[in-house]
């Protein structure tokens, strides 16, 4: 088995006094879709900011393709290949959709094929290319926030929680979106709360419980077994 | 050729295009239209003014960075020129040397404050900025043997920039080197406005931008938001002491009350918001509202005294004496009713 794109050893997450990860350990593979499991407030947005580098571990390793990246700043571990898509999608409003996919396009000016693809993908992008992003709603703000990070073939793809608060057909555009990343063999974390959602695209599942990692295994394993959804989230996922 | 001017940033509302077109025409014939050496000095003021604005606002409204520092890069550059004339004597080599001195300078401290104060939070990098700026003001009153103290410095600028200098008349007004004096602050003030549209229009432009948003976020999608802000400050400061140097030119003199003092740094700010922050324009719009206003207010309000002289209660209100209540009451309402600053009321009821 080749060696996982990331991983995390043990890392401890501080926000102001509260010791927020207590020693997270995860792996993820490369080229699958590692889905982020768990009730609210366990760690799992940290754990991306973290491994973001928005916020800094104060123990513990980030091993990234090879490296170790505790130390970098944010901004070289996006040009190193990690691409972000915030649980508030992060979009500049003041800014036009254009300005904001070009301005994710660091390594310059954006390929014509991949943003014609793109376009393929989220048609509303195409449309509104000259709109100021505070005028998109919200579901196309989401699309935004996820095109600007497949903007450019990244290493690795971190995504909090693309589905939250969209309506249905909004949602079922994000997985069809995803599902096509996915075909292209990106490696993706993906914290998701739609258990649907994560049982549709995710190979691989990890399951966190106050700070830690406390599960991780194929996302099958965890989708079909009710009894260990309980144990490891406290209820069972009855998947639409 | 406009557009290419403008760098793409057109004014976006046609009271805009038409008040914007209204200054420059104003401020280019300014001579002509409005002789006299008064008015001739509000134009060079206005000018002077609307490029120390535009430089704050690409600090402000731009990058999203609150400093008290601008009119300490405003007085580096006017104490470049007039040092560097007392001590090489009058000649366009000591005001070349003076203004790249001056730019150099302020550069030189922007890019010092920026590099240890911008990665703490916004409120402590202004509180350094206000001590920083706090320092120099004292600094310069104490060093008067350098700087004349709180008097300050008049010298000599090259004779074809004074009025002694004399080559005809056109339209009955009199040609001489106060005319080509404002013209070189016309036009300079002019191209680095220019520039700075180009900067703000630019794929460095649109960074800073992001940052001011979301400087998280700028970070997380591969731009080092120390080295944007801190290029923005050294940016901003060059452009702010060349706004200096120029004043120093138009005046012959420089002391703590004209380029350095907390007061112009609290007209400069009331002037962003009064135009508009983040929209360039805004530093038009509002110098020229905000120094005719300081200069020409006291005078209407006398004429109003006058007109009113028989009504019971109304003189004693525009009573000329009374200019700086009025004016103050003036800003309380244009931020009340142009929250977004004039600019931005205009573009958004376009």
């Amino acid at each position: 088995m080749s060696e996982p794109i990331l991983s995390l050893e043990a890392v401890e997450t501080d926000i102001a006094q509260y010791h927020i990860l207590k020693g997270v350990s995860l792996s993820v593979p490369r080229g699958q879709v590692t889905m982020l499991l768990g009730r609210n407030g366990v760690g799992k947005t940290t754990t991306m900011r973290t491994i973001m580098g928005l916020l800094r571990n104060k123990a513990g390793q980030i091993r990234f393709d090879g490296a170790e990246i505790s130390g970098e700043l944010a901004s070289s571990r996006c040009r190193a290949g990690i691409g972000f898509v915030p649980e508030d999608m992060g979009i500049f409003s003041a800014l036009t959709v254009e300005e904001n996919m070009i301005l994710a396009a660091v390594s310059g000016a954006p390929d014509r094929a991949r943003l014609d693809w793109l376009f393929t993908v989220f048609p509303p992008l195409k449309t509104f290319w000259k709109a100021p992003a505070g005028t998109l709603s919200g579901g196309q703000k989401q699309m935004l926030s996820i095109a600007r990070a497949m903007i450019e073939d990244r290493k690795l793809y971190l995504i909090d929680e693309p589905t939250k608060g969209l309506a249905p057909a909004i949602v079922s555009t994000m997985v069809g979106a995803l599902r096509e990343l996915k075909r292209q063999g990106a490696s993706i974390l993906m914290v998701e709360q739609n258990f649907a959602v994560a049982r549709a695209l995710g190979d691989h599942c990890v399951v966190m419980d106050d700070g830690r990692a406390t599960w991780s295994g194929a996302m099958a394993d965890l989708a079909t077994d009710h009894a260990l959804q309980e144990r490891l989230m406290g209820l069972s996922m009855e998947a639409g | 050729m406009v557009r290419f001017l403008l760098s793409g940033d057109a004014p976006r509302s046609r009271i805009l295009a038409v008040l914007l077109a209204l200054v420059l025409v104003g401020l280019a014939f300014a001579p002509f239209i409005f002789p006299g050496v008064r008015a001739l000095h509000t134009a060079a003021t206005i000018c002077i003014f609307i490029l120390l604005v535009a430089s704050y606002d690409l600090l402000l409204g731009y990058t999203g960075i609150v400093s008290f520092a601008h009119t300490m890069f405003f007085g580096l550059g006017a104490y470049g020129v007039a040092l560097a004339s007392v001590h090489m004597g009058r000649g366009w080599d000591a005001l070349a040397v003076g203004t790249l001195a001056g730019a150099l300078a302020a550069t030189v401290l922007a890019w010092l404050i920026g590099l240890f104060s911008l990665r703490v939070r916004a409120i402590f990098f202004a509180m350094i900025t206000l001590a920083v700026a706090s320092a120099v003001a004292v600094l310069v009153s104490q060093l008067y043997q350098l700087t004349g103290g709180e008097d300050g410095l008049t010298y000599q600028i090259p004779r074809e920039l004074t009025p002694a200098f004399r080559f005809g008349e056109l339209f009955g007004v009199r040609l001489n080197g106060r005319l080509l004096n404002y013209y070189l602050v016309f036009f300079t003030c002019l191209a680095l406005f220019l520039l700075l549209l180009r900067i703000v229009n630019s794929p460095f432009g649109r960074v800073l931008q992001a940052i001011r948003e979301n400087d998280f976020r700028a970070e997380a999608i591969g731009y080092r938001v120390v080295v944007y802000r801190t290029a923005a400050t050294c940016m901003s400061a060059a452009i702010a002491a060349l706004a200096g140097s120029l004043y120093a030119i138009w005046l012959r003199y420089v002391g703590p009350d004209t380029t350095l003092s907390f007061e112009i740094m609290i007209d400069v700010l009331l002037m962003v918001v009064i135009g508009g922050m983040g929209t360039m324009y805004g530093a038009v719009i509002g110098a020229t509202i905000f120094v005719l206003a300081q200069n020409y207010l006291q005078n209407l309000m006398g004429l109003a005294a006058e007109a009113t002289a028989g009504l019971p209660l109304i003189p004693d209100l525009v009573d000329p004496n009374r200019w700086l209540m009025w004016l103050g009451v003036l800003f309380v309402l244009s931020v009340y009713f142009f929250p977004t600053g004039i600019v931005g009321r205009l573009r958004a009821g376009r």
